[in-house]
């Protein structure tokens, strides 16, 4: 009876990940903008007012914004131009870009003629739009984190289900490993790993391999969890005796054994990957995962560093904000999962 | 024989030192104090200083002061004979109240104020000045300051004449030497014999030495260490400075040096009032205390160009034993000067003087910046930025374009590569992207990594595993003598291409001559000139391409007496003797 209501909310979570997912993935057809491009004239720039109304020319259905001006003699301060509108344009073309790296396109949702852009979060020290960046940011932090999962996740339900499944020496040995890797302070880990990368290495691979690494070394946790819960499925009446009765190990693996696990291994998944993704923020934090001018909500929170960045320019914590929101999905949907599978 | 005398100071001759002072044990019969008195506004005693200091004092012993929060401390603490003025850039008389040169430029003679004592109350003469010139020439004790004294590749000879009167003879004329005595701290010969002797100099006067171990000539004396927070130095009552009134100098009780590692923190912590002066501030933390400016009883000073150079400069090492192909091959680039110059138009200085610097800089074309206003070329050419010049450039280099955009070499290879920079310093992070979005434009990638400061050192001076990298020089002296390590093709510092045992270029070839010119020539108008070409030569050659020079900002608690930094080295501190609050007890601070 109480199962019956947590689906809806299962999915909901599911849906709202879902689409902060697809809108990374699209980045370049929602983002404005290149999220390199220098606009070197309008560093800070806050978030653009959309407008609806001007005073002189009446109500508009079409949200339009005005010209920013740097004031003179200032940095970083700006007075809107309100000589002239500039309409927000709906599937313009703009800078090329491709779809996880495929579909190449120049097509935006949307887009203005204004000379000073449109930056719906602001803009950074470089007066690169920080939308833009936003969601090319979440492509890299947020699939950091779900790569990092799934791989330490496979690696966790092969391992784990092997030692509790066969037991012996076999489970000695994978045990007795995954203890030595839990003991691996992980934080220092990832220091190491960026260390011993040559200089020379693009960015995005450094990043994929101390990634792989990450995510290999977590294994040891859920590995231990999925042991668990196999030795306690695999001596469970129903087994012992569809074994008695000449059930195959591929049967008894099917139809007994992964059922079980499959609610552990999706409860780690909704806890990995929110760590994994905080991992890579951590690391594009110390200017040790992809680096400049790529985008990751990592490096994007770096220049919160700075005390005038931190004091003077509140939109430059979006990022943060979305990591919360983000986490705060997951963590919802661990729970969801913890508790089909403890009803299961 | 010329005399060199400073104009306005007098020499008082009067009022024994440490007569009034009971409980010390002065070895020696007291001899009328030769004082020198201050030109600064006349200030009342008292109250102390907090000084932000980005790390602590490596050590506190003079001879191996090289890094500048061991020089901040122990410079306040010593004296040297003859005392680069940092207001005015001329010499002035410190602990030699005079000196002549005799005509061949050759051999000085220094005349020593009578009745110092150093600051344990033990008596100063000429053999603790023949010691401490013994000790920073010795071979065997490797003080930094060595090369400094050494003149045409013999160094100086120091003789003891009378009890204060010594020579210093040079092997050949040099230009500006009285610059060669400034920082050089006169040691006591009564505490730092033993240890000298022994070998264990280096290990003498650690953070951990107790005060009474300590001693020096300068305004003030080391008093306290705490770990980690501050180092506290207490006024020196024998110092040999007063002012007009014939009061004795320095004004402040109390110096502490509070260790604040980042910039950010600094401003945080000066902005909280918990210090009084700051003299490294960023340009966006200057700011941001500028806007708070109303709300804080502070007052901040920026001085403009300082004497500070940050520059883009490519590998152009001759190949280690770990030579490494790739790297040979970008050097092939490296190596052209239309690459470089290509890379040069391309950049966009404003922007970085703009958008890092908020303003509070000065683009560059040439190593010397308008800082350095008696030396710099204001002739040199400063071609505008043009993305389309630099393009013809590499096109008539055997550069071209593929399709999508990229450039390629001659072999058909794309033209990458990285450019380093030390963690720590957003300023030259910053610009290292905008060099990358400005090279994108000509179709070169670039990658940025920020390495940790001894790293990046010891690829760009060892191992020379780098390719390109964005770093500062200056501060010191505005003197050409003390750039001689950079512009010598066989310079320890000229770090584009080190260990040259013949110059590589021709041009190089015509600096080395220049520069040793300029070191002989004693007419200052023929050292300019020569100087002058030295920068033409650089700016047409662009070994390093210069960028930008941030200005000195300086911040001070409201308030303190003959405050006037400067873009010089110890930019407020360098009169910390003649600084006092001004106000009576209340303004006496603390």
């Amino acid at each position: 009876m109480n199962a019956t209501p947590r689906m809806p909310r299962g999915r909901v979570l599911l849906g709202l990940l879902g689409l902060v997912y697809l809108s990374t993935i699209v980045a370049g057809f929602i983002a404005p903008v290149d999220p390199a491009t220098q606009n070197r004239d309008f560093p800070f720039a806050p978030p653009t007012r959309l407008h609806f109304v001007d005073a002189e020319r009446g109500v508009y259905l079409r949200p339009f914004v005005y010209r920013l001006t740097p004031d003179a003699g200032t940095f970083g301060e700006y007075a809107e131009d309100r000589s002239r509108i500039y309409p927000v344009r709906f599937l313009v073309r703009g800078a090329p870009y491709r779809v996880i790296g495929l579909f190449a396109s120049d097509l935006h949702l949307f887009g203005t003629d204004s000379p000073s852009g449109l930056f719906l979060m602001g803009s950074d020290s470089f007066g690169r739009d920080q939308f833009s960046r936003f969601l090319h940011g979440g492509q890299i932090s947020l699939f950091a984190g779900l790569l990092g999962a799934a791989l330490s996740l496979g690696v966790g339900v092969v391992l784990g289900g092997l030692a509790g499944f066969y037991g012996t020496w076999i489970d000695q040995a994978i045990m007795r490993t995954a203890e030595i890797f839990l003991a691996v302070p992980w934080f220092y880990l990832l220091f190491a790993v960026r260390m011993a990368l040559p200089l020379e290495m693009p960015p995005a691979q450094a990043f994929l391999m101390v990634l792989a690494v990450i995510g290999l070394a977590g294994w040891s946790r859920p590995a231990l969890l999925v042991r668990g819960v196999v030795l306690s499925a695999k001596q469970r009446d129903y087994v012992v005796a569809a074994r008695g009765l000449g059930a195959t190990d591929a049967h008894l693996l099917r139809r007994h054994v992964l059922p079980q696990v499959m609610g552990i291994a999706l409860t780690q998944a909704a806890l990995l990957a929110p760590q994994y993704t905080l991992a890579e923020v951590t690391l594009s934090f110390f200017g040790l995962g992809v680096s400049e001018p790529v985008p990751s909500w990592g490096n994007m929170l770096a220049t919160l560093q700075r005390y005038d960045v931190l004091s003077s320019y509140w939109w430059m914590f979006v990022p943060g904000i979305a990591l919360i929101l983000v986490f705060l999905l997951y963590y919802s949907l661990a729970d969801v999962f913890h508790q089909r599978a403890a009803a299961f | 024989m010329t005399t060199r005398r400073l104009t306005g100071a007098t020499i008082a001759l009067a009022l024994l030192a440490g007569a009034s002072l009971p409980g010390l044990a002065l070895r020696q019969t007291p001899v009328a104090v030769e004082s020198l008195v201050s030109r600064a506004e006349v200030g009342r005693s008292g109250g102390q200083l907090v000084i932000i200091q980005r790390t602590e004092p490596r050590t506190l012993n003079p001879v191996f002061a090289i890094d500048s929060p061991s020089k901040d401390v122990v410079s306040r603490t010593m004296a040297d004979l003859i005392h680069v003025n940092r207001d005015t850039q001329e010499p002035e008389p410190a602990l030699a109240r005079s000196w002549t040169v005799s005509p061949d430029g050759r051999r000085f003679r220094l005349l020593l104020r009578r009745g110092l004592r150093f600051s344990d109350g033990d008596a100063f003469d000429a053999d603790d000045v023949v010691f401490s010139f013994q000790v920073y020439l010795d071979e065997k004790v490797a003080a930094p300051l060595r090369d400094q004294l050494v003149v045409g590749g013999q160094p100086i000879t120091v003789r003891r004449v009378d009890q204060y009167t010594i020579d210093v003879d040079l092997a050949e004329p040099y230009a500006a030497a009285e610059r060669l005595f400034d920082s050089v701290a006169i040691l006591p010969r009564h505490l730092l014999e033993k240890p000298y002797t022994e070998g264990r100099l280096a290990q003498a006067w650690a953070l951990g030495t107790p005060p009474e171990n300590l001693a020096g000539l300068g305004p003030f004396r080391f008093r306290e260490h705490v770990p980690g927070q501050r180092v506290v130095l207490e006024r020196n009552p024998f110092y040999w400075k007063r002012d007009r009134a014939g009061t004795p100098l320095p004004y402040l009780d109390r110096l502490i040096f509070l260790f604040v590692p980042t910039e950010d923190a600094q401003a945080v912590r000066f902005q909280a009032a918990e210090a009084d002066v700051t003299t490294r501030l960023s340009a966006t933390n200057f700011d941001v205390l500028l806007k708070a400016q109303r709300t804080l009883n502070v007052e901040l000073v920026d001085r403009g160009p300082g004497l500070d150079y940050t520059f883009l400069f490519f590998n152009q090492n001759d190949p280690t034993d770990k030579g490494r192909p790739e790297l040979a091959r970008k050097q092939a680039w490296f190596r052209q000067l239309p690459f470089r110059q290509a890379v040069s138009l391309a950049l966009d200085r404003e922007g970085i003087v703009r958008l890092v610097y908020r303003g509070r800089a000065t683009p560059l074309w040439g190593h010397v910046p308008p800082g350095n206003v008696l030396w710099v070329n204001r002739s040199l050419p400063k071609p505008g930025r043009s993305v389309e010049r630099a393009r013809q450039l590499l096109r008539a280099a055997g550069f071209s374009w593929k399709t999508d955009g990229a450039l390629v070499d001659s072999a058909g290879q794309p033209v990458e590569f990285t450019v380093v920079t030390n963690t720590g310093n957003t300023e030259r992070f910053q610009i290292a992207t905008i060099i990358q979005d400005d090279l994108k434009q000509l179709g070169i990638r670039v990658s940025v990594v920020t390495l940790e400061l001894r790293a990046l050192l010891d690829r760009l001076t060892t191992t020379y595993d780098y390719e390109a990298c964005v770093l500062g020089l200056g501060g010191g002296d505005g003197d050409p003598n003390s750039e001689m390590g950079v512009w010598l093709s066989s310079g320890g510092t000229h770090l584009w291409h080190l260990g040259q045992r013949q110059p590589a270029t021709v041009w190089e070839a015509e600096v080395d001559t220049l520069m040793r010119q300029q070191i002989a020539a004693r007419d200052v108008r023929l050292r300019k000139r020569l100087y002058d070409r030295v920068q033409e030569l650089v700016a047409q050659n662009l070994p390093i391409i210069p960028l930008a020079s941030p200005h000195v900002l300086v911040g001070a608690t409201r308030g303190l007496g003959n405050f006037r930094p400067t873009v010089f080295d110890h930019h407020a501190l360098w009169n910390v003797d003649e600084l006092f609050w001004r106000g009576g007890p209340a303004g006496a601070r603390r």
